[in-house]
């Protein structure tokens, strides 16, 4: 019961912070939202039994994400322009894509559902591996953490990939601005 | 917002013990929630705290921006080293099992000291006489990791915390600089 209710109260607080920042006009409002929202998804995710995603989620939706806007927004005008009269197309796109989606979970398993496709492919033999008697031990990941063992082990490559995928963002991003700050020099130059 | 005397103290208090918990997630990440990349981000979060607070040139002084892109390239390289190591020691790329031999020699001190294990046969276990009893005392959560599998994604998650950090860091160095060149 007092799990529903905190389930309940998370959804509407999410729902209106997502209400509130469409409407807002003021941008460093907005961005403080975005925060607040990440906060509520990471509480959500931590009663999903997901503490890893909601780390992930508090550290960089609240922390760097936030950060970056809010960087972003120096450079920039703090308002949103005001939108050129109400169309009602935009709501339409929303409303009807929204709903696709929440008639697409009709077919999903329900949470937690022991028979869900997910958990008949290769996470029973995960878990398999954990357990320290089986035959030929020394081959298994006994990392307590099934996660870690999950994404730094069996998606070993995955893992490696993803890192080069953060690395890359840092060089483009050190490429983009270094370019600027030599063709300042120059100009400075002439 | 150098005359922020209550801010410029709050962020002096916090940031030791925001550094000291992106280490804890960092190596704790095999036993709890976390990992590399949680522990990266919450320690550019520390040092970005300080840039914000401090003023960019006392950040930079702290993780000189030279250091940092060389650090990024660093993770990507232990991380990718790991997994040539694994084939140098004859296994597949990113085969953490490669990397320890001791791996063999701890499996059978574990079915000894579990007690509902005795069931498996202890004569097939040649190894496990010539293992002293205080071999694996200085593991003293589960007994059982295979040497080399934990190796393996300690050093893993060092790459990639490495890397996550840095990058971040390098990210916020330039956002804030260009914020400063206007």
């Amino acid at each position: 019961m007092t799990d529903n209710m905190i389930v309940i109260m998370l959804l509407a607080l999410l729902l209106g912070t997502a209400i509130t920042i469409a409407r807002m006009r003021d941008l460093w409002a907005a961005v403080m939202l975005t925060g607040i929202y990440s906060f509520l998804g990471a509480s959500w995710m931590l009663l999903l039994d997901a503490p890893d995603v909601a780390f992930t989620e508090a550290a960089v939706g609240a922390g760097i994400a936030t950060f970056l806007m809010l960087g972003t927004l120096a450079l920039t005008s703090r308002r949103a322009k005001a939108p050129k009269g109400r169309s009602l197309l935009p709501l339409a796109v929303v409303i009807v894509t929204g709903a696709a989606l929440v008639y697409g979970t009709f077919d999903m398993p329900f949470f937690g559902n022991p028979q869900a496709p997910v958990h008949q492919h290769v996470a029973p033999q995960y878990l398999a591996d954990r357990v320290p008697h089986n035959r030929d031990g020394r081959t298994k990941v006994n990392v307590p953490n099934i996660i870690t063992a999950v994404l730094a082990s069996y998606r070993g490559y995955d893992t490696l990939g993803e890192t080069v995928v953060i690395f890359t963002a840092g060089i483009g991003v050190l490429l983009l601005m270094r370019q600027r700050r030599t063709q300042d020099i120059a100009e400075d130059d002439k | 917002m150098r005359e922020q005397s209550i801010l410029r103290i709050v962020a002096k208090l916090l940031i030791p013990y925001i550094l000291l918990f992106a280490l804890y997630v960092q190596f704790h990440g095999d036993y709890g929630p976390g990992g590399g990349f949680q522990a990266g981000v919450i320690f550019a979060a520390g040092i970005i705290l300080y840039g914000l607070v401090f003023g960019l040139n006392a950040a930079r002084g702290v993780a000189p921006p030279l250091l940092m892109e060389t650090l990024a390239a660093l993770g990507v390289l232990i991380y990718a080293g790991t997994g040539v190591a694994a084939m140098l020691n004859g296994g597949n790329f990113l085969d953490y099992n490669a990397l320890g031999d001791h791996g063999k020699h701890h499996t059978p001190a574990v079915v000894q000291s579990g007690n509902h294990h005795t069931s498996v046969p202890k004569g097939d276990d040649s190894h496990h006489a010539s293992v002293p009893e205080g071999d694996d005392s200085h593991h003293e959560q589960p007994s059982f990791l295979p040497h080399g599998q934990h190796l393996g994604i300690l050093v893993v998650e060092l790459g990639v915390g490495l890397t996550v950090a840095a990058v971040m860091i390098t990210i916020f160095f330039a956002f804030a600089g260009r914020e400063q060149m206007q």
